[in-house]
């Protein structure tokens, strides 16, 4: 297992976070200096603005992202879904409707599929997640991958990371075994281009198929 | 979204006690209403409370029936081999909720604690006495057609949005719940409430009590049985009108009969007459309609949701044909 040294913040920098807690400071100063009534001075003083920054401080947590180890450290409010996308600037994996509508989202935490945007990072501590950009291995596309290729399983393409993602885990769960179940179980990926039939013809071909998936 | 303490104890007495500590505090498990409430800002919680590590993920056979733990998620229990052979009826519900995803993350205890899905309650710039007491029901004389058609008050036409309430409701389950004060069972019928002058509170649970699980007693409930579920599209929405149906019948008499809807009341809807109404008769489609006249009593409708009053009994006999095998 690779144990990738990220800094504290994961791959990209954090300088908002940095500077919050300052500007918690000095807006506290300046309205203090403003309004001037005496508990806003006694707070300033006693460093409740401290205290209140603390209370919600980031949190550490540890996730293994497409096979690699990281040490991350997040807000509680940051959902997986943003934690991929806008820290560890893995962005094939989308953002929808981010209501846990649509599963343009989906990924897999321990190898069950969910939508991301309904999952706060914080707690999935010690957990593996796998994205559409951990599905290939190496230059080698998965099968669902490549099937979707052939069967042109999409026009726009934005729905197709979570998509790719649920046929996966419908394979794996064992309920691919017709259209109608096929359809039935993957029904919370939408896809707006009307791309269905040929999904659905991908996931028959790599269930058919016997490949690993 | 506002930010909020986040903590995540392994023992349930750390759990009860990090949520009595502060009152804008609430458990999290599967988050998957929770989230999109507090993204919605209708849920504005100081602290989370992430209970996904209490020891609380079994499902077990007791002297009374299945015991199945709060955190067991929704999919998993559709799939247990005891309740897909004992409660076929629980894993029909189950399978025709949400999404294939959702169901992963969605846990038997927040399935019960779930909120309703009307917009007034969901649009924090329109007024809902559910979300702020006080502040009128939009659906009343607004856009109703989800709305309830039993039950409601003044204060709120809401329905409850859970497909596998109705079915615990109609195989009579019992919440086991912890608090401050110990453990109690809470019947499921006993367990959601009716709007009245409060629709801010869903249901009987205290502030401070957490579920611990659900006990389903035997039943001869495992052959004759339909959950029955209309909506707007062929999958993945919530239910207009959904039913859940069971029936022990013996040469071709009813011996036992259990109904409940759900998607018309604030509550997962037992119709314990219509269920009477049903016992000791032959099996027919003329028994099934006068089952369903008397379950309809008392229904009213609102502007947009008259449908409701026909699709309902409808619904209930094609759930009883096809639990009795005649579809």
């Amino acid at each position: 297992m690779e144990e990738q040294k990220a800094n504290k913040e994961g791959q990209s920098e954090q300088p908002h976070n940095d500077t919050r807690r300052d500007f918690l400071k000095q807006s506290s100063l300046l309205t203090a200096l403003v309004l001037t009534p005496p508990t806003v001075f006694n707070a300033a003083a006693a460093r409740l603005d401290e205290k209140v920054a603390e209370k919600f401080e980031k949190v550490p947590v540890t996730l293994e992202i497409n096979r690699v180890k990281q040490k991350l450290s997040v807000e509680p409010r940051v959902t997986l879904l943003d934690l991929l996308r806008e820290q560890l600037n893995l962005t094939g994996t989308k953002k929808g409707c981010d209501y846990g509508q649509c599963g343009a989202c989906t990924v897999h935490v321990d190898g069950v599929r969910v939508n991301s945007c309904l999952t706060f990072a914080v707690m999935l501590d010690g957990k593996k997640i796998t994205t559409i950009e951990g599905l290939a291995e190496g230059d080698e596309l998965h099968p669902m991958q490549q099937a979707f290729i052939k069967h042109d399983g999409f026009q726009c393409g934005y729905c197709t990371p979570g998509q790719i993602m649920s046929a996966v885990a419908c394979v794996r769960e064992g309920h691919a075994n017709s259209e109608a179940e096929i359809r039935e179980y993957m029904s919370g990926n939408i896809c707006r281009c009307g791309a269905y039939p040929n999904i659905v013809k991908a996931i028959q071909e790599v269930k058919n198929g016997g490949q690993k998936v | 979204m506002n930010q909020f303490e986040y903590t995540r104890p392994t023992k349930q007495k750390a759990a009860l006690e990090q949520k009595a500590k502060s009152p804008a505090t609430k458990f999290i498990a599967g988050g998957t209403n929770l989230i999109d409430l507090m993204k919605h800002g209708v849920e504005n919680p100081q602290k989370l409370v992430d209970i996904n590590r209490l020891p609380l993920h079994k499902i077990e056979q007791t002297k009374t029936g299945l015991r199945i733990g709060a955190l067991v998620a929704n999919s998993t229990v559709a799939e247990d081999k005891q309740v897909l052979e004992k409660f076929p009826l629980l894993s029909q519900a189950l399978v025709s909720g949400a999404s294939a995803q959702l169901r992963h993350m969605a846990t038997v205890g927040g399935n019960i604690m779930q909120r309703t899905r009307c917009y007034y309650f969901y649009d924090t710039a329109l007024p809902c006495n559910k979300r702020e007491p006080g502040s009128g029901c939009g659906a009343l004389e607004g856009i109703n057609r989800i709305h309830a058609i039993f039950g409601f008050s003044d204060k709120c036409i809401a329905v409850h949005p859970s497909d596998m309430c109705v079915a615990l409701a109609a195989l009579d389950a019992k919440v086991l719940v912890t608090g401050p004060n110990g453990d109690r069972s809470i019947s499921f019928l006993d367990f959601h409430r009716l709007p009245g002058d409060q629709p801010e509170k869903d249901t009987n649970l205290g502030p401070d009590e957490l579920i611990l699980a659900v006990d389903i007693p035997a039943s001869p409930f495992t052959k004759n049985v339909h959950y029955l579920k209309v909506r707007e599209r062929a999958s993945y929405a919530f239910a207009l009108v959904s039913v859940a149906a069971a029936l022990d019948i013996e040469n071709n008499t009813i011996r036992n009969a259990r109904l409940a809807m759900g998607g018309v009341a604030h509550k997962p809807w037992r119709l314990l007459g219509a269920e009477k109404a049903l016992i000791g008769k032959q099996v027919s489609e003329e028994v099934f309609q006068q089952a369903a006249a008397v379950a309809m009593q008392g229904a009213k409708a609102f502007e947009h949701n008259e449908y409701k009053l026909k699709l309902a009994p409808n619904s209930i006999v094609q759930a009883l044909k096809n639990a009795a095998g005649m579809a």
